[in-house]
């Protein structure tokens, strides 16, 4: 079920479209907001509310790279690894982080603290290499700064 | 040396205010446009040589043009802002969009104004969150002054603006992507024609433009088309906020005029190259632009330059490439980015740019044969412009193409060798 917060939140963002499913996205993003990720049980109920199918909204939940269908960690590492940041020492960035947490990319932590995900440039290119911990962007990085920064999240 | 887009933004990094935007003479072009017919601003825009600074550099009067005006044109008509800075190694829409949302809202107000637009999305990519807050707060003061809603300016005009945060894919920053993904569906390029301008949000007239491109349009309007050609060194107007990553100096994004010498930015802005390291070749414009080397230094910075000399200028945003980085790692770096965000609708672009990723890696870990080159270039011709619904697998073969060609020694050393000369160590 959704909460009556999210469907008031839904509601307000299917106000701004002509037809009500083009709120979809939004309504993707409201649930993740308060529940960390999207469970099929979301999906479902996202369908109903916008009255259309599950398999449509899966297949927008899907598609999307910030939509998650799995539960992730209390915080979510997004390392970039394009151009830039990889001229600049993604991979040495990314090892440290691995080995620091113990994890491969795409994994969460077993203490349920960190998922490590990657994430495409992140704009901000002239200070590589960068990483955004729960929307948060930390630039300039090296093993030292990551040690601090993951210090900062319980 | 005139920098009108950046010249509000503060130096503390905090965003203008609507008080301070006003105090340093805001929304004067947005009142004044109140009082100028659609097609009078159109002219003025047309006149200005403004180019798009999207990426693709498509004249921003001329496109306007296409979008029907008068009682009989269909309603409602939309305006989207494309704010979904996806392209690696680009970093300038940001700028504005943190320093002076509204500035950007203004060029909306504006744009609104001539093609007769009472809709308007700014479509923002989700990672933005700092950009997102401050759009919303720009978007919120704006509205208690009566400068979006309804009947803004007094002008008998609505105007009602919304931020959307993108769900995240590189397709949404494509045209017909961004208003598929608007829509609340994939973000699939969609057949051209009919183009966006005639049929595109919900089927309505529609224009996407890039945030520098809108942020331009104030000042076009407040100052004149003549004044803004002036800015400029060469034939395209106006001024570029252009940027530099890599192992430079001084990496980062300055306003400068449109057609500065690549050799100025990189060693009077970027302050050259870092010690240690030497210049061997750079992306202009982002990831999806053909390499340009020494040989190129020359070169004016300006849509019309670049493609003379063999590239685009694309964002304008320039990725170096020193001597101890590995091109083919680079390159397949970039692949493995476009093929990721290939959206899967056209099969030359899902399926070419994957293989591509997949040699380019069996290159790099010393796998590769001397077939693998020409089945590089086979990948580029087939995803070559006309193969494909949109424009990314034809920018993704840009680095790909131009980097066999100008570090073609550095491909065969891997392949003889069987190893990555830079992985081991040279």
């Amino acid at each position: 079920m959704l909460t009556p917060e999210e469907q008031r939140e839904i509601e307000e963002e299917t106000a701004h479209f002509p037809v009500r499913r083009a709120a979809c996205i939004d309504a993707l993003r409201v649930v993740q907001k308060h529940r960390g990720w999207v469970s099929d049980d979301a999906v479902r109920d996202i369908a109903e509310f916008l009255g259309t199918s599950s398999d449509d909204i899966d297949s927008i939940a899907t598609f999307y790279n910030l939509i998650f269908r799995k539960p992730v960690g209390r915080h979510v590492i997004m390392i970039c690894d394009s151009v830039s940041c990889w001229v600049m020492g993604y991979d040495k960035m990314r090892d440290h982080l691995k080995a620091r947490l113990g994890v491969e990319v795409g994994q969460t932590t077993s203490d349920g603290r960190f998922t490590l995900l990657p994430v495409v440039c992140l704009g901000a290119c002239d200070r590589a290499p960068t990483m955004i911990v729960d929307g948060q962007l930390h630039a300039n990085l090296d093993p030292q700064k990551i040690d601090e920064i993951l210090e900062r999240y319980k | 040396m005139e920098t009108p887009l950046t010249a509000k933004i503060r130096p503390d990094g905090e965003m203008i205010d609507l008080a301070a935007y006003e105090r340093a003479g805001g929304y004067q072009a947005a009142r004044k446009a109140m009082q100028m017919a659609p097609q009078e601003i159109i002219e003025e825009v047309k006149k200005s040589n403004l180019r798009g600074r999207g990426g693709a550099g498509f004249p921003t009067g001329q496109k306007w043009s296409f979008v029907p005006l008068g009682a009989d044109a269909p309603r409602p008509k939309y305006l989207v802002a494309n704010g979904d800075e996806m392209e690696p190694g680009t970093f300038k829409d940001r700028v504005l969009l943190e320093g002076d949302p509204h500035e950007v809202i203004e060029g909306m107000i504006i744009a609104a104004r001539a093609i007769e637009a009472e809709r308007g999305y700014i479509f923002l990519r989700g990672e933005y969150t700092d950009a997102g807050q401050r759009i919303g707060r720009a978007l919120h003061e704006a509205k208690e002054k009566g400068y979006l809603g309804k009947n803004i300016f007094g002008s008998g005009t609505d105007f009602d603006l919304r931020l959307h945060m993108s769900g995240g894919r590189y397709m949404c920053g494509e045209e017909t992507g961004l208003l598929n993904a608007l829509e609340g569906k994939r973000a699939n390029p969609r057949a051209k024609p009919p183009f966006p301008q005639v049929s595109g949000l919900f089927g309505k007239p529609t224009i996407v433009q890039n945030i520098e491109t809108l942020c331009n349009v104030p000042h076009i309007i407040e100052k004149g088309a003549e004044w803004f050609q002036k800015l400029s060194l060469t034939g395209d107007g106006g001024t570029k906020l252009y940027g530099a990553s890599g192992k430079v100096k001084k990496p980062g994004c300055w306003e400068l005029p449109m057609g500065t010498p690549l050799r100025e930015l990189l060693e009077k802005y970027a302050g050259g190259m870092q010690d240690g390291v030497q210049f061997r070749g750079l992306l202009p414009g982002g990831a999806s632009t053909d390499f340009l080397t020494t040989e190129h230094l020359d070169v004016p910075m300006d849509f019309t330059s670049v493609a003379k000399a063999g590239s685009r200028l694309g964002t304008g945003t320039m990725i170096i490439l020193d001597d101890k980085t590995c091109p083919v790692g680079m390159v397949h770096n970039l692949e493995h980015f476009f093929a990721q965000e290939s959206c899967g609708w056209c099969t030359p672009c899902w399926s070419g740019l994957h293989w591509a990723e997949e040699i380019l890696w069996a290159i790099e870990t010393g796998r590769g044969t001397p077939a693998d080159l020409e089945r590089l270039e086979y990948i580029c011709k087939m995803t070559a412009p006309g193969n494909t619904f949109c424009a990314l697998a034809p920018g993704a073969a840009e680095p790909l193409q131009s980097a066999l060609k100008y570090f073609r020694e550095d491909f065969e050393r891997h392949i003889r060798e069987k190893r990555c000369p830079w992985r081991d160590g040279q």
